[in-house]
C-alpha cells in the first residue's frame, strides 16, 4: 500500500543554496504539507516551512510546487501523477529567508499604508444596518486568507521597482473592500490611484487564477476600483467642471 | 553570555500571542496610553482563532427578541456543569454584545438579518439564536478586523518572536526572554506587565484540531513564574472532528453544521442522540424527530434537537456508538446535512466545510454524508486570574483567553470562546493598566536570570547527541491519546503519569540539529518543554478529581458527584520544584447569580420579559 515519492526541496538561505533529494512513504489522502513534515521529522528537522492550520484558513503554507504558487495543506498527493517527482521551491516574489521561507514583511507594511475602515454614524437607535445583498461582495473579498500567492504571481511585484510602486493584488482586493463597505465613510480613490499604484495593474488575471479562495480578484475588485478611478478622474464633464472649478482636478 | 550585548526592547506592557484575545488586549492597551509590544511566534493574523467557524455568543436579541444576558449566563453555567467562575460568566453575557458590536464599529462585515442588523445562528447549549457570524469562518473575520484596526493604534508588532521564559524581580513580572525566528537572535523585552494570550496546549494529542502552535506556552511560562493553573482535567474534545483520510484526522468540523440542520446518524441510520439526552437537559429537547424537525422549520413550541446538546454529552454518545459497533467505515459516525437542506443553503452557511470535504476528503457535503469524530479542541482550564482584572498570583502577570480559566468551567458551550477572546482581552488590557498605575519603581530582571533563560534555550543546540524532538513529540501524542483521553481511569491515569515522567527525562536531552536561523527543529525541542508539563498537569488533575463532570469522565467514578461542586483542582510547582496539585475550596456563589442559574427557563424568561417591558428600550438587552 505504501508509496514511495521522490522530492527536491530547495534549501538555502539569502546567500544562495540549492535543490537536495528526499525519498517519502506516503498513506493514502496525504497533501503535499504532510510530506514535507514527514520529511521534517525523519530527515531534515531543520527543513524550515511556515505552516499554521492545515486545513485551508491560514494561508501560512504557501510555496512554488512543480513551478505553481499553491498552498502545500491544500495540495493532495494524488493531483500528481504516479512517479512524479515534485519540486517545492520557496515564493520568488519576496526574499528568501531560509529554505522554503521567505521574508513576507514587506505585505505587512502594504497594509499600514491603507487608511482604516472609518465607520460612518450610527442609526437612531444606535445601531448599524446594511442588508445582506449590499454586503456579500465586500464578504468575498474578507474571505482572503492572507497567503499571499496572488502577490506572487504579480508581475509587478517581481521585482522592486515594482514593490515600490503597487500595493499588489491582496490589497487592492483589501481596498475594494473598504470602498465597497456599506458603512464606511472614507473615500480611499486618490489614495488608490495616486500612491497605491492601481494602474501599474494591467489584468493578466493571474492573481486570480492562483487564489485559494477563488476570489474574483481582478473582475470583482481591481477593475471595478479602476472603474472608480475613471469615472472621477477621466469622465470628460468632470474633467471640464475639474478645469473650471479647480475640482477633481490632477486627471 | 554577556547580556549587555544582547538586543533589548522595553515597554510598558507585552503582550505574548495575536490571536484574539491577544490582539484585544493590545488594542486596549494601546487605547490606554501604554507603549505596548505585541509577541507572535508565527505572522500577525495566522494564530488559531482563524480557525473559528461558528461564531461568538452574544445576547444581542436581533434574532430571538427574548434573548437576554441572564439566559446567556443560564446556559454557560449550565454548560459548564456549574463549576465556572460565577463572576466571569456573568462578566462574560453582560459585556459580550458591546464587545461584538465593536468590531462591527471596526470594519467587520458579519451576515445579517433581514432588518439589516447582524445574524445569528443556533448552537449547543444555547436557548437562542445566539452566535453573530460570518458563514463558518468567524474567526478569520474577528481577527482580520482586529488585525487591520489594531495596526492603526500605534502598539509594536514582534512577528516569529518566541517567547521563551517570563523575567521576575521580586515576584513581579520584569519582563520576557524571546528569541526572533529569523534570525535565531536573543531578544529581552522589559516591561512592567505581560498579558498571556497563548491559547491551550492539544497538541499534546495526536487527534486535535489545534495548530502546530498550541503547544502550552504560556501555561508552562505561568507556573514556572509560580502562577497557579486550574481546571486543567477540563479538556474539551470536539464531538466533530474529520476522521478520514488519516492526513487530516481532528480536522474541526463546525457545530454550525448542526445549527444550521445537521444530524448525527449512526451505521444503521439512527439518530442516536435521541437515545443519549441527559435528565438536566430533557425538559428543554425535542423527544420525538418531528419535533426536532418543527423547530428547524421555526416552530417556536418546539424544542431543540438533541444534536444540539453540549460538546461533552454529543462526544460520548459518539464514542459509545463507535465502541458499540454501530460507527462508520472509518471509527466515526455520520454527520448529514445533505438531506436536510438544498445544496445552494450548505454552499452559502457553510462554504469552508464545503471546501475543506471536497479537497481534503473528495466529499461532497452537499450530495453525501461527513464521517466525523471526536477531537481534542479546547482547554477549559488554564491559568488561575481573578475574575475582573484577569491578573493572576504572580504581580504584573495577566492571562486571558483560552490560556486563562474560570469562564467555562467543567466544558464550553460553542460560541463562547471568541466572545471571551473579546470580553477578557479588554479586560485583561486594562488590569495591566490600572496595575501599572499603581507600580512604584519599574521592576528589573537581573543579568544572571537573562543569562540562565537564554543558556536553556540553547542547550537542545550545543549538545553533541540527543533524541530527536519530533518523535518524541509523537510519542508524548500517542500516550496522551491513550492515557488522557475522552474517558479516564485511574489505573490509566497513574500509568500515564508514570510514562510523561520517564518522558520529561528523555524530553530533557532532546537534540536540535542544525543551526538557529529559523530552525523548527529547535523550536520543536523547547516546545516539548512547555507541552511535556502541561501534560503532567493535566493527567494529575485528572486524577484527583473523582467524578464525572463536563468533559472529565471518570469511567470509576461516574456521575457528577455534589461534594465535587465544591472544589476547583490547582496545579502549582512547589518549592521545592515538584508540581503540587491541591484541591482548592470554591467561594459561595453571590445569591443572585445562583438563583439566575438555577431558575427554570420559564420563570426566567417571564422575568426578563417583563424587565424589558418595565425598562427603556435596548437597555434590558446589555444590562
Amino acid at each position: 500500500m505504501a508509496e514511495r515519492r521522490s522530492f527536491r526541496i530547495w534549501r538555502g538561505s539569502a546567500e544562495g543554496g540549492d535543490f537536495a533529494s528526499y525519498e517519502v512513504e506516503l498513506d493514502p489522502g496525504m497533501v503535499v504539507l504532510d510530506a514535507l513534515l514527514r520529511i521534517q521529522s525523519r530527515e531534515a528537522p531543520d527543513l524550515a516551512l511556515r505552516w499554521n492550520c492545515k486545513a485551508g484558513k491560514c494561508g501560512s503554507c504557501s510555496m512554488e510546487i512543480n513551478g505553481c504558487p499553491r498552498l502545500a495543506c491544500m495540495t493532495r498527493m494524488n493531483v500528481f501523477a504516479p512517479h512524479e517527482s515534485i519540486t517545492v521551491q520557496p515564493l520568488k516574489a519576496f526574499p528568501v529567508l531560509r529554505d522554503l521561507v521567505t521574508d513576507l514583511s514587506w505585505n505587512f507594511e502594504q497594509n499600514r499604508r491603507i487608511r482604516p475602515f472609518k465607520p460612518k454614524a450610527k442609526g437612531a437607535d444606535g445601531r448599524h444596518r446594511m442588508y445582506q445583498e449590499d454586503v456579500d461582495r465586500v464578504q468575498e473579498f474578507r474571505k482572503c486568507i492572507e497567503c499571499f500567492l496572488c502577490q506572487d504571481v504579480c508581475h509587478v511585484l517581481r521585482d522592486r521597482e515594482g514593490q515600490a510602486a503597487f500595493v499588489g493584488p491582496r490589497f487592492m482586493i483589501r481596498l475594494a473592500s473598504l470602498e465597497m463597505h456599506p458603512l464606511d465613510d472614507d473615500d480611499r480613490i486618490p489614495d488608490v490611484k495616486n500612491d497605491l499604484g492601481s494602474a501599474m495593474c494591467n489584468i493578466t488575471r493571474c492573481c486570480t487564477d492562483v487564489c485559494p479562495e477563488h476570489i474574483g480578484i481582478t473582475d470583482n475588485g481591481i477593475i471595478p476600483l479602476k472603474e472608480r478611478i475613471v469615472d472621477r478622474y477621466y469622465d470628460p464633464l468632470r474633467m471640464i467642471a475639474g478645469r473650471l472649478f479647480g475640482r477633481f482636478g490632477g486627471g | 553570555m554577556d547580556v549587555a550585548g544582547i538586543q533589548t526592547l522595553s515597554h510598558d506592557v507585552v503582550v505574548i500571542g495575536a490571536g484574539g484575545a491577544g490582539l484585544r488586549a493590545a488594542i486596549e492597551c494601546s487605547a490606554l496610553g501604554l507603549d505596548t509590544g505585541l509577541v507572535t511566534k508565527s505572522l500577525l493574523g495566522k494564530a488559531h482563532t482563524v480557525m473559528a467557524e461558528g461564531g461568538m455568543a452574544a445576547a444581542l436579541g436581533n434574532v430571538d427578541p427574548r434573548d437576554h444576558w441572564k439566559i446567556h449566563f443560564r446556559d454557560t453555567m449550565r454548560g459548564g456543569k456549574f463549576l465556572n467562575v460565577w463572576r466571569m460568566a456573568e462578566i462574560h453575557a453582560r459585556e459580550a454584545p458591546e464587545r461584538v458590536q465593536e468590531l462591527e464599529d471596526w470594519g467587520a462585515v458579519f451576515d445579517r438579518t433581514r432588518d439589516g442588523l447582524i445574524s445569528q445562528r443556533n448552537f449547543g447549549g444555547h436557548r437562542y439564536p445566539r452566535l453573530a457570524h460570518v458563514g463558518d469562518r468567524t474567526g478569520l473575520e474577528m481577527i482580520r478586523t482586529l488585525q487591520d484596526h489594531g495596526v492603526h493604534q500605534g502598539f509594536a508588532v514582534h512577528m516569529e518572536c518566541t517567547a521563551l521564559q517570563l523575567l521576575l524581580d521580586g515576584g513581579r513580572v520584569a519582563g520576557v526572554a524571546a528569541y526572533w525566528r529569523d534570525s535565531g537572535r536573543f531578544v529581552v523585552l522589559r516591561c512592567g506587565a505581560v498579558i498571556l494570550a497563548t491559547g491551550g496546549a492539544g497538541r499534546a494529542w495526536g487527534v486535535t484540531s489545534n495548530s502546530w502552535e498550541y503547544t502550552g506556552d504560556g501555561l508552562s511560562m505561568a507556573y514556572e513564574a509560580g502562577a497557579e493553573l486550574m481546571d486543567l482535567e477540563f479538556t474539551q474534545f470536539h464531538p466533530t472532528g474529520m476522521v478520514w483520510p488519516l492526513s487530516v484526522r481532528g480536522i474541526l468540523v463546525t457545530e454550525g453544521v448542526r445549527g444550521d440542520g445537521g444530524v448525527l446518524l449512526n451505521s444503521k441510520g439512527e439518530r442516536f442522540m435521541f437515545d443519549r439526552i441527559p435528565e438536566r437537559f430533557a425538559s428543554e429537547t425535542a423527544d420525538s424527530v418531528e419535533e426536532a424537525d418543527r423547530w428547524l422549520a421555526g416552530a417556536s413550541d418546539a424544542r431543540r434537537p438533541p444534536e444540539l446538546l453540549t460538546r461533552d454529552v454529543v462526544a460520548r454518545a459518539i464514542m459509545r456508538e463507535v465502541k458499540e459497533g454501530r460507527g462508520s467505515p472509518h471509527g466515526g459516525v455520520l454527520l448529514d446535512i445533505a438531506s436536510r437542506r438544498e445544496a445552494d443553503f450548505i454552499r452559502r452557511k457553510l462554504p469552508s466545510m464545503y471546501h475543506q470535504f471536497l479537497e481534503l476528503a473528495e466529499v461532497d457535503i452537499t450530495k453525501e454524508p461527513m464521517e466525523v469524530g471526536p477531537t481534542l479542541h479546547y482547554f477549559m482550564g488554564g491559568i488561575r486570574v481573578d475574575a475582573d482584572t484577569q491578573e493572576t498570583c504572580v504581580g504584573g502577570l495577566f492571562a486571558c483567553g483560552e490560556c486563562a480559566a474560570g469562564l467555562h468551567g467543567a466544558n464550553r458551550l460553542g460560541g463562547n470562546s471568541l466572545s471571551d477572546l473579546i470580553v477578557f482581552g479588554q479586560r485583561a488590557g486594562r488590569g495591566a493598566a490600572d496595575y501599572l498605575r499603581g507600580l512604584g519603581a519599574t521592576p528589573h530582571a537581573d543579568d544572571a536570570q537573562v543569562r540562565a533563560a537564554f543558556r536553556r534555550a540553547t542547550e537542545p543546540l550545543h549538545r553533541e547527541s540527543g533524541e530527536n524532538p519530533y518523535l518524541l513529540h509523537e510519542e508524548l501524542q500517542v500516550l496522551m491519546d491513550s492515557q488522557v483521553g475522552i474517558v479516564r481511569t485511574a489505573a490509566e491515569l497513574e500509568q500515564g503519569i508514570e510514562r510523561l515522567e520517564r518522558l520529561a527525562a528523555r524530553v530533557a536531552t532532546v537534540k536540535a540539529r542544525g543551526a538557529s536561523q529559523y530552525n523548527p527543529g529547535w523550536h520543536e525541542a523547547l516546545s516539548m518543554g512547555a507541552l511535556i508539563v502541561v501534560a503532567e498537569a493535566v493527567a494529575r488533575a485528572a486524577l484527583v478529581r473523582e467524578e464525572s463532570r463536563g468533559a472529565h469522565t471518570r469511567l470509576d467514578f461516574e456521575g457528577e458527584r455534589d461534594e465535587w461542586l465544591k472544589y476547583n483542582v490547582v496545579v502549582r510547582r512547589g518549592a521545592d520544584g515538584a508540581m503540587q496539585v491541591r484541591k482548592v475550596e470554591r467561594p459561595e456563589p453571590p445569591a443572585e447569580l445562583a438563583r439566575i442559574a438555577r431558575s427554570g427557563i420559564e420563570d426566567l424568561e417571564r422575568e426578563v420579559a417583563g424587565e424589558r417591558e418595565g425598562a427603556p428600550a435596548r437597555s434590558g438587552q446589555n444590562g
